[in-house]
């Protein structure tokens, strides 16, 4: 680090509460690309909580490489044009807990690493965020040979491969209990 | 007594309606409208403030027990209900962050303009209540400055109520106020917005539970893993205590790093009062040299 100083100390996360709902979803937010984009795929899932019921309150949002690769510096996440990637989408999940983004498949950014797409999970009763990966079905040996993949108990390594359907891709998020989603930390080892 | 069905947790009821009997007492989240008639869930919604005030104090003797700082809330807090069954169970999998997480979605002019910035001004009306200027910077864990990124902010009006049709809390909707604002950085990591003080509102988490008075905070930085959501709130606030949001941040001198500060030389003449709340985001993992560029 270029400053020597002791690093200021994080301000603590809170609940997103229950009343983003005419605040953070935004039009379009769940759409990274057209669903008419020619390399459109959706990416779809159930947000669970630890009874297995559906959260009917959480907001998702992902952030990814463009099919190339590339993250995106362009703006426009809020106001959306349909011909710029931006990377970003954000949706509310519905009713039945369920999410849907229309996106493009992720290219490699990293040699040697799988692609994947950033996931954030914010709920009601959920007290800070959560950040998870969205690794996708596409190339076994690549998921195989990636080394956080392999740093992952091998009996929870599926929590963070979608599976595939006639559309794209379906990834849920389990917040607790049996198959809990793995979910990251970025910090200090601890 | 008066429910103000809809607060908090009440939309539960409406997919799954049939459901919620079939869980487990004592596991029973709380349901809006819904009164145990049995005393098998006793865990459940109309725990009294007594009882939520001793569990939040029997965690804060054991985490002072145990002499091991803690700066973030708890995911697990029993206290506030929702948490019961939305908390992972197993420790967060470290990662280093890789590929896109080391950058971040940009946003700009495009997205924001610049009188969103500005909560009483989006309805052609004065709103009711305090005018307040809330600024302060953003910054990353090495006091850097999070330049012309993305700050997003909703909350409730003077009465404590959300334009939200889950909100029902019997308090008055305010039609010149909405309570939304964006606002993007400048190049010091300053945000600013002007807006009117929140009132505290009840909701359903126990008997006659209140929230301190506060404005929801959601901020990007320059990486992806640094993205998070807070919330804000006022100085000396008595519902401090009693607040299992709140208390879920264990630590008292963490929680106090939610709690702006009013400064008089953000007060406006005649105008607005003025609090100012810094806000750190978590550090980042690219070189100095990386993150120059
Ligand atoms: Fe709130």
């Amino acid at each position: 680090m270029s400053d020597p100083t002791t690093p200021l100390v994080a301000t603590p996360g809170q609940t997103i509460g229950p009343f983003f709902g005419y605040a953070l979803p935004v039009a379009g937010g769940e759409l990274l690309v057209p669903a008419s984009h020619p390399g459109a795929v959706r990416l779809r899932g159930t947000v669970y909580d630890g009874h297995g019921d559906p959260v009917p309150d959480a907001l998702l949002e992902i952030w990814q490489a463009d099919a190339e690769g590339r993250a995106s510096t362009a703006e426009g996440s809020l106001r959306r044009d349909p011909f710029e990637f931006t990377g970003f989408g954000r949706t509310p999940v519905d009713p039945a807990g369920r999410y849907t983004f229309t996106t493009v498949v992720p290219g490699a950014t990293t040699p040697g690493r799988a692609p994947f797409v950033a996931m954030t999970v914010f709920a009601r009763g959920l007290l800070d965020r959560l950040l998870t990966r969205v690794y996708l079905p596409l190339d076994e040996d690549a998921l195989a040979a990636d080394p956080f993949l392999a740093g992952v108990p091998e009996d929870r390594r599926h929590t963070l491969v979608a599976t595939r359907d006639e559309h794209g891709f379906v990834f849920d998020v389990r917040l607790q209990g049996e198959d809990e989603t793995v979910f990251l930390g970025h910090g200090s080892p601890a | 007594m008066t429910v103000a069905a809809g607060r908090d947790d009440s939309h539960i009821v409406i997919p799954l309606s049939g459901r919620a009997a079939l869980r487990p007492a004592g596991r029973l989240p709380y349901v809006a409208g819904v009164t145990p008639t049995t005393d098998t869930a006793p865990d459940a919604a109309l725990a009294t403030q007594a009882r939520i005030d001793a569990e939040i104090a029997g965690i804060r003797e054991e985490y002072d027990a145990a002499g091991r700082e803690e700066t973030r809330p708890r995911l697990d807090y029993a206290p506030y209900r929702s948490s019961l069954l939305r908390h992972p169970t197993k420790d967060l999998h470290h990662a280093d962050p890789e590929g896109v997480e080391l950058v971040a979605p940009v946003f700009g002019h495009r997205d924001v303009g610049p009188a969103e910035a500005d909560l009483t001004i989006q309805h052609g009306g004065d709103p009711v209540g305090e005018r307040m200027v809330v600024t302060g910077r953003v910054l990353d864990a090495d006091g850097r400055p999070v330049r012309h990124q993305l700050v997003e902010v909703w909350q409730a009006n003077a009465a404590g109520r959300y334009i939200h049709q889950r909100d029902q809390h019997p308090a008055p909707v305010d039609p010149h106020f909405t309570g939304v604002g964006r606002c993007l950085t400048d190049a010091d990591g300053t945000y600013r917005f002007t807006t009117i003080k929140p009132g505290p509102y009840p909701w359903k988490n126990h008997r006659n539970a209140w929230r301190p008075a506060h404005i929801h905070f959601s901020l990007f930085g320059t990486e992806f893993t640094q993205r998070m959501i807070t919330q804000m709130y006022f100085p000396g606030d008595p519902l401090f205590a009693l607040d299992p949001i709140y208390q879920a941040i264990v630590d008292p001198r963490a929680r106090e790093r939610l709690v702006a500060a009013y400064d008089h030389e953000v007060t406006q003449h005649e105008w607005a009062t003025g609090y100012r709340w810094d806000i750190v985001l978590t550090g980042t993992h690219r070189t100095p040299m990386e993150a120059e560029q």
